[in-house]
């Protein structure tokens, strides 16, 4: 009972709104229920993404400081000759490295994923068990196990393979195929037999079901699956750092950590406020995408569903 | 329908790929760390066959692991900050989590983009943004000094110089793991609220519980799938963490098993040790490893079929 009268107490008045009122409210209960909950949850959304974004308008600084704000400047973008991310070749280079390893990531590891999903969501035989656990497994090992197998695999055993672009890729796939199965396979299941076996009864051959019904039906989740993969890729760290074999193989996030340790000047702030708008971009038109292609279907792809689905 | 053969040949080039890339390196490990060494060179020599396997190297990282070892005070360091983070992660998601799932109307869009944006954000540049706030004149070193709190932090022995938070101080590392983390943690803790069913609640209520038992009783023992998964996923990458510490402080004194591992490729000349020290690790962890795959394993088989 007396929670409900403090909270008739915490409402203004019918007709008027006052800060003052409920302010008064607040202080007679800091500790109520909801507002305990509303205090932590809005402070820490912006503990979350403050510093990010204090990291973002550093970049744009007008001196070489990281913490004393000197006026707005693009210097750091490709003003300055030399330490510019426009200019200097180590960041354009890195930036390039990221770029190339993110898309054929994708390439490589969405194709690989999608037919690993359509496998092991039906295949019955001796197997498939194993297989589906062998699948689980990269998505629970610490990356510096993942990180020092591989190394210790392309200069021990395989050692054709050496350390460097090809080999980076190689580790980024790895990590990223079980992204793509577990969400291919769960839009899979949602999706059901049904409209395949009423294509094959209306005489589609087994091909047809899969290229006319199968592959649209799935087309939301490749792209879904596209767009984490991208950015898993651009964010990782320790695979491309453990496989790299000099600053020809520097990524993004290498930069960011070779720079942590010395010095960072701005223009890091400006290199990862890049990588952050190019995952972001790709994001957006993850999510327009899959929800052109999800457009009409009931149930349970609401937005929510959507925007928590893409954070897995 | 489809030819019965169809769907193994579909999983065949995904299964061969996480065989040759993702199993066969562990053998690489096993291989390296029951190996030998070059004496002159310090190269490892590995080997191959079980029958020539020599644990010399892995039992003496074992024994630098047992108290009064060489990796004691890092392995203990490590399982600190570990659970230390954890209990950062549960004090502050929880709450998060239980607000949006339960209590949020109009703003439940917004927070849960919220939520989903850190993913979308490197993790370095995070760390990143913190070397920038907690630099000698940077804004947190700032706003801790003018509310005074680094002296209470000071008093309270948690720093030791209330103008330095970038070197050696546990208390940024454990700051930066919780940050880094914490996304992964509320997420599927976050669905597991969501899924509760409110007239569980109404019932309880019904039956004259209070709020409190309430939660105590149906709440959160409905949400211990979600509460586990989520201490699962962060612990596992917070035990092989070393980037996160390499940033932040960058010191021996805050050094975790992940820093030993990468000193070992990364500078140091012996990666025998290292390969002995990242199979302890693993062998560690796989309890963990298991309990989180029998989850999925289990989510999946719910899955209407």
């Amino acid at each position: 009972m007396s929670d409900a009268a403090t909270q008739a107490a915490a409402r203004p008045k019918a007709g008027g709104f006052s800060i003052w009122q409920r302010l008064r409210g607040w202080i007679s209960n800091p500790w109520g229920r909801p507002r305990f909950l509303v205090l932590v949850t809005w402070s820490y959304v912006i503990w979350s993404i403050a510093p990010v974004l204090i990291a973002i308008q550093f970049s744009f600084n007008d001196s070489r400081s990281l913490s004393v704000w000197h006026g707005f400047s693009t210097r750091w973008y490709w003003g300055d000759p030399i330490d510019s991310v426009w200019h200097s070749a180590d960041l354009r280079g890195a930036l390039a490295q990221s770029m190339k390893l993110a898309v054929v990531d994708v390439l490589i590891a969405v194709p690989l994923g999608v037919l690993l999903a359509l496998g092991l969501a039906r295949w019955r035989g001796r197997g498939a068990g194993p297989s589906n656990f062998l699948m689980l497994f990269p998505l629970v090992t610490p990356e510096i196990v993942m990180g020092v197998s591989l190394l210790l695999l392309f200069t021990q055993l395989l050692t054709f393979v050496h350390t460097g672009t090809f080999a980076q890729i190689l580790g980024h796939v790895t990590f990223s195929i079980s992204y793509v199965v577990v969400i291919v396979r769960g839009r899979l299941f949602s999706i059901g037999t049904n409209l395949e076996e009423a294509a094959a009864d209306l005489g589609a051959s087994p091909s047809q079901a899969l290229r006319l019904v199968l592959l649209p039906l799935l087309a939301p989740a490749v792209v879904a699956s596209a767009a984490i993969v991208f950015a898993i890729s651009i964010d990782d760290f320790v695979i491309s750092y453990f496989l790299s074999n000099g600053a020809n193989t520097t990524t993004v996030p290498m930069i960011i950590y070779a720079s942590t340790r010395a010095t960072p000047l701005p223009s890091t702030n400006g290199i990862a406020t890049v990588i952050l708008l190019i995952t972001l971009l790709s994001v957006v038109a993850g999510v327009l995408v899959y929800r052109f292609f999800t457009r009409g279907e009931s149930g349970r792809g609401s937005t929510i569903d959507d925007v928590a689905g893409f954070g897995i | 329908m489809y030819p019965r053969w169809l769907w193994p040949v579909f999983a065949l080039p995904g299964v061969l790929w996480l065989l040759i890339l993702f199993l066969l390196p562990f053998y690489a490990v096993i291989g390296v760390a029951f190996g030998s060494v070059d004496q002159i060179l310090f190269t490892p020599i590995p080997a191959w066959n079980p029958l020539d396997w020599n644990a010399g190297y892995v039992s003496q990282v074992l024994g630098d692991l047992a108290p009064g070892g060489v990796y004691w005070d890092v392995a203990l360091r490590t399982i600190r900050y570990v659970i230390l983070s954890l209990g950062g992660c549960i004090l502050i998601g929880y709450p998060v989590a239980y607000y949006t799932a339960r209590h949020a109307s109009r703003t439940k869009t917004f927070l849960l983009i919220m939520l989903v944006l850190p993913f979308w954000i490197s993790y370095l540049m995070r760390m990143l943004a913190w070397i920038n706030l907690l630099s000698p004149d940077g804004y947190a070193t700032r706003f801790l000094s003018w509310t005074r709190t680094s002296d209470l932090l000071l008093h309270m022995h948690v720093i030791n110089d209330p103008s330095n938070y970038l070197s050696g101080q546990s208390f940024t590392v454990i700051l930066a793991l919780i940050y880094g983390y914490i996304p992964y943690f509320i997420l599927p803790l976050y669905a597991s609220l969501d899924r509760i069913d409110r007239s569980h609640l109404e019932a309880a209520r019904d039956l004259g519980a209070s709020p409190f038992r309430a939660f105590l009783h149906v709440t959160l023992p409905l949400s211990k799938t979600g509460l586990l998964g989520g201490a699962v996923l962060i612990t596992l990458p917070m035990f092989g963490d070393y980037y996160t510490p390499n940033i932040v402080s960058g010191a021996p004194t805050t050094s975790m098993i992940g820093n030993q591992i990468d000193l070992y490729f990364h500078g140091g000349p012996q990666p025998t040790i290292g390969a002995a020290l990242t199979i302890i690790l693993s062998a560690f962890l796989m309890v963990l490893m298991g309990y989180y795959m029998w989850t999925i394993h289990r989510a999946s088989k719910e899955l209407p079929q």
